[in-house]
């Protein structure tokens, strides 16, 4: 082992690797070798043996390689090296494995035919290699989406092992995890498959995972889909019934109970992958206050752009009057809508927003009721934004560059929550009525934080915990996805996620506990 | 406008120009020969362990100085001329200052070991010893053993280190037990176990006898003084303890004894000149609390109370009841109030005493015997609420008051598994009366 004594006060090389580390290694890494190898259209005979086989290596690599690290220790946090290991500190595996995946994110997205994929004939490549399976699930050969999917799942629940193995001393960590192993397996995969089973003459429905709820699946609403739910009958209209249900009134219920951890750390499929897969490149989140001012309006840019397209692309059918819903009240209802979450927002919660805040919103209001006055007068000659052009800007620019791409492809780069962070329109929602209407918090305890800066390192989000800790302030923010790993690694018992009262939910103080009262008194009494 | 000059940028000294800065428009300098900026001296172990960069533990990014106005000096003290209101520099440059705040920290104790000042061998308090350990200790291979001398936070700490980089350590601690002047037996067995299970080799009831020099004049063994026994090592750490690190005050007009002397409000015997933190020495200590008060929770409330005094509002240092945490390896440790060791007890002090059966999670309970009021608990595995706490010890309670309210003071993450039942039931059956 070499050693960088000049370098720094962290200038150790590299974690070495044990044994069973090593052999785990080889093991997944011979498994993904059989998918290599099957993109290049090699015959892999038969089939089912090659691709189980691909499979459970992978899986079994992982676990083993979990095994290696946590079994022989005690329990507790295992962070020791994070910061000396090449795929963990931005080294070269770090971009190595960006690029990978990357790669294949632009593959899956944009060239589907170098996996294998064939219209209108029999499969090749690695996507005939997953037939079989998509045939046992859903009676038909697979897709690209159906390759991706099934391994999105093999990796959520192998990771997920490894998680509920490194974080055993921890229940609210291990009962998270197994929520969306089993949100991953059962609602986005199975459940979608049997569904495409039951599809014949009466039923019609489109591939519908259920826990994905709009603006996340942004094409929920488009005419396709609306049109197959309602052919389908009463289970069709009850699916778009729940779609709708569940962006108004299933989330902001959720939401207020629970904060919006019960969909972005329990549930949801991005946040799945991230809290497993991506759980090793947690702490290489930006924690500036930069980032903080490019992420609010990022985030909340997409958002606006999310809103202007689904309405656009929904009033682009509505207004035919072939549907019991007509285009003109479509537009009023969601001015009206807007508008009376604008103003209570503006009259009840004006005291808590800052000026820039109040300005971009009302920026924001602003531009989006001109787009909608445009769609309402499309005569007027200022037809700048064809829906067709929306639809497709949006679901190439934020649904397969963003989300896809940069969000997981530079996992290893950015940290394992760059969309949720920077771009999920969803996450905006939820963190907006996380932030105004939530019983929801992180509770500071007393005057116990030695300002170490473990939460703020290991916070997926990017959020500077520590500053709110060290001044003993509860952390209200919207874009906390309550993962609680801020709580896990604190080594003084500061920081514990809590669903309380929305009295005193925020409460700065200048002096911590433990000083004289009289002091806090009057220092807080100033304000 | 007048100039506020703090030698020393730890959490004493920050805080208090921090508060300054929000009180008033003075002129504020810190003065630190360790590093520029302030750092969380508490998680320099964890840049070693690589649980984070050194940029992760400065608790404020760069530009805030700046945009506080708060000058960041870098130099070393050598004198302070408190009649011409005047610091000397070690570089020979000077500082003219209208009020002074010392609060330069500890240093790591040494009791005049033979071999103490090699290479090879540091305490683990500033960054420079941060430097040295990874000098001399960057993994297994040149570093066949590390050896630590004294089994308190820092010892411990040190062991931590150590062994994520898989390199075997010995622990020498003169008490019978592990932190056995601080927490009571059964506390302190418990983490002895604890100990042994992370593969560190604890030594109890021994001593450094002297520390031995190859023919470079490096630490290559230590001589244990009870057995006479060589132990082969690379590097030996000393934390047996902190001291006020005072020495250049020596030959100044100020007052100093163990520390800094300072009255209640935190001022030296000179006008202008208070001493904060660590190295400050109370006259008159509050209620239980030591003198020289060496945690970094005194620190920060000391910052906050001179800052009070500096803006014109004379305020005492008086701290409300003791509290303080830690983390043993993978044992959390929280207190509030006061749990003394048998040998520290007086006569009223009647503990009562769980520990899980299996798991490494224990609760003490210290309570006076005639009155049974509350006087302290700690409590290992479990994390407690510190506003409640605060709350029962200024309320008086009982010990059968809180035992039975245990579950309102529970901090422990959801879903977690509670044993605010297991500690009630043994409670009743030690006492019938509750």
């Amino acid at each position: 082992m070499s050693l960088d004594q000049n370098m720094s006060v962290t200038g150790r090389s590299a974690e070495s690797l044990n044994g069973g580390q090593k052999t785990a290694a080889v093991v997944g890494m011979a498994g993904l070798l059989i998918l290599a190898i099957s993109i290049f259209n090699v015959q892999l005979q038969p089939q089912v043996m090659w691709l189980t086989g691909s499979l459970i290596l992978i899986a079994g690599g992982i676990i083993w390689y979990a095994k290696a690290s946590y079994s022989g220790e005690t329990a507790g946090i295992k962070n020791d090296g994070v910061f000396f290991k090449s795929i963990s500190s931005r080294g070269l595996w770090a971009y190595l494995t960006g690029i990978g995946l990357t790669g294949f994110y632009i593959l899956l997205y944009f060239y589907p035919e170098f996996l294998g994929l064939v219209k209108n004939g029999d499969n090749t490549g690695i996507i005939a290699l997953f037939d079989p399976l998509s045939k046992a699930l859903s009676g038909n050969p697979a897709s690209q989406w159906f390759v991706y999917g099934t391994l999105y799942t093999l990796v959520i629940l192998a990771f997920g092992i490894k998680f509920i193995w490194k974080y055993r001393h921890s229940r609210y960590q291990q009962i998270r995890t197994i929520s969306v192993m089993f949100f991953q397996t059962s609602f986005a995969f199975l459940i979608p498959e049997f569904m495409a089973r039951l599809n014949g003459d009466k039923l019609n429905l489109p591939y519908y995972d259920l826990k994905n709820i709009w603006p996340l699946n942004y094409y929920n609403f488009e005419q396709y889909r609306v049109d197959a739910m309602i052919s389908s009958g009463d289970i069709g209209l009850a699916f778009l019934i729940f779609g709708v249900a569940s962006i108004f009134i299933i989330t902001p219920i959720l939401t207020y109970f629970y904060g919006k951890r019960w969909y972005c750390s329990w549930v949801c499929g991005c946040g799945g992958l991230a809290e497993t897969s991506g759980d090793c490149f947690r702490q290489l989140s930006d924690k500036s206050l930069f980032a903080w001012r490019v992420e609010r309006w990022a985030i909340h840019s997409v958002l606006v752009f999310v809103v202007v397209m689904t309405t656009s692309v929904v009033y682009s059918y509505l207004k035919t009057d072939l549907y019991w819903l007509q285009g003109d009240t479509f537009l009023w209802s969601v001015a009206i809508l807007l508008t009376l979450i604008f103003g209570w927002v503006m009259i009840f919660k004006r005291h808590q927003f800052k000026k820039d805040v109040k300005i971009g919103a009302i920026g924001y209001i602003l531009l989006i009721f001109v787009v909608l006055g445009l769609h309402a007068y499309p005569n007027m000659g200022l037809f700048l934004l064809d829906t067709e052009d929306l639809r497709s800007t949006y679901g190439f620019l934020i649904g397969s560059i963003f989300s896809g791409v940069i969000g997981t492809g530079f996992y290893p780069i950015f940290g394992n929550r760059v969309w949720c962070r920077f771009g999920c329109p969803m996450a905006a929602i939820l963190g907006f009525q996380q932030r105004l209407f939530s019983k929801f918090r992180i509770t500071t305890n007393g005057g116990q934080c030695i300002s170490c800066g473990n939460c703020s390192t290991y916070c997926e989000m990017g959020i500077d915990v520590r500053a709110y800790a060290q001044k003993g302030e509860n952390i209200v923010r919207s874009s906390c996805v309550g993962c609680g790993i801020c709580s896990a690694v604190c080594p003084r018992g500061v920081l514990n996620l809590e669903n309380d009262s929305l009295k005193d939910r925020i409460n700065p103080k200048d002096v911590l506990l433990g000083n004289d009262v009289d002091l806090m008194a009057y220092v807080n009494a100033k304000k | 406008m007048q100039h506020i000059a703090i030698i020393g940028n730890g959490i004493a000294g920050v805080t208090a120009a921090r508060h300054i800065r929000k009180n008033s428009d003075d002129k504020i300098t810190i003065i630190s020969a360790e590093t520029k900026h302030f750092f969380s001296r508490t998680a320099l172990m964890y840049v070693y362990m690589g649980h984070m960069k050194w940029s992760h533990i400065k608790p404020y990014e760069d530009w805030f100085w700046d945009k506080n106005r708060i000058n960041l000096k870098q130099g070393y003290v050598k004198t302070v001329d408190t009649d011409n209101k005047q610091l000397l520099f070690a570089d020979k440059s000077t500082l003219d200052y209208d009020k002074l705040v010392i609060a330069c920290g500890s240093k790591p104790n040494k009791f005049g070991w033979p071999g103490q000042d090699l290479d090879g061998v540091s305490g683990m308090y500033s960054k420079q010893d941060l430097e040295t350990i990874e000098y001399y200790a960057p993994n297994p291979k040149q570093c066949k053993r590390g050896v630590i001398v004294g089994g308190g936070l820092i010892g411990i700490e040190l062991a931590e280190m150590l062994r994520s980089r898989d390199i075997p350590v010995t622990m020498l601690v003169r008490e019978k037990s592990f932190w056995n002047g601080v927490l009571p037996d059964a506390e302190s067995q418990m983490i002895n176990e604890h100990i042994l299970e992370h593969h560190i080799d604890l030594r109890l009831g021994v001593n450094l006898k002297c520390i031995n020099a190859d023919e470079n004049g490096k630490a290559k063994s230590v001589t244990v003084k009870e057995t006479g026994e060589d132990i082969e090592c690379d590097y030996v750490g000393l934390t047996a303890g902190v001291s006020p690190n005072i020495d250049f005050l020596k030959g100044s007009n100020i007052e100093t004894g163990k520390g800094v002397k300072v009255n209640k409000y935190l001022e030296t015997n000179i006008e202008n000149v208070y001493a904060i933190g660590d190295c400050a020495e109370q006259q008159e200590p509050v209620g239980n609390r030591p003198p020289v008060e060496a945690v970094w929770y005194t620190g920060r409330m000391m910052g906050e109370v001179v800052a009070q005094t500096l803006c014109g509002r004379k305020t005492a240092y008086n701290p409300s009841h003791w509290f303080n945490s830690a983390k043993f390896l993978d044992i959390e440790y929280q207190t509030y109030g006061w749990v003394f060791p048998k040998r520290h007890c007086e006569a009223y002090e009647k503990h009562f005493h769980w520990r899980h059966p299996e798991k490494k999670i224990c609760v003490t309970l210290s309570y006076h015997k005639d009155s049974r009021k509350f006087l302290g608990i700690n409590t290992f595995g479990i994390r407690m609420r510190h506003e409640v706490f605060d709350k029962w010890l200024s309320e008086e309670r009982d010990i059968d008051y809180v035992v039975t309210h245990l579950k309102q003071a529970n901090f422990d993450p959801e879903f977690f598994k509670r044993y605010e039942k297991d500690v009630y039931h043994a409670y009743q059956k030690q006492f019938v009366e509750v």
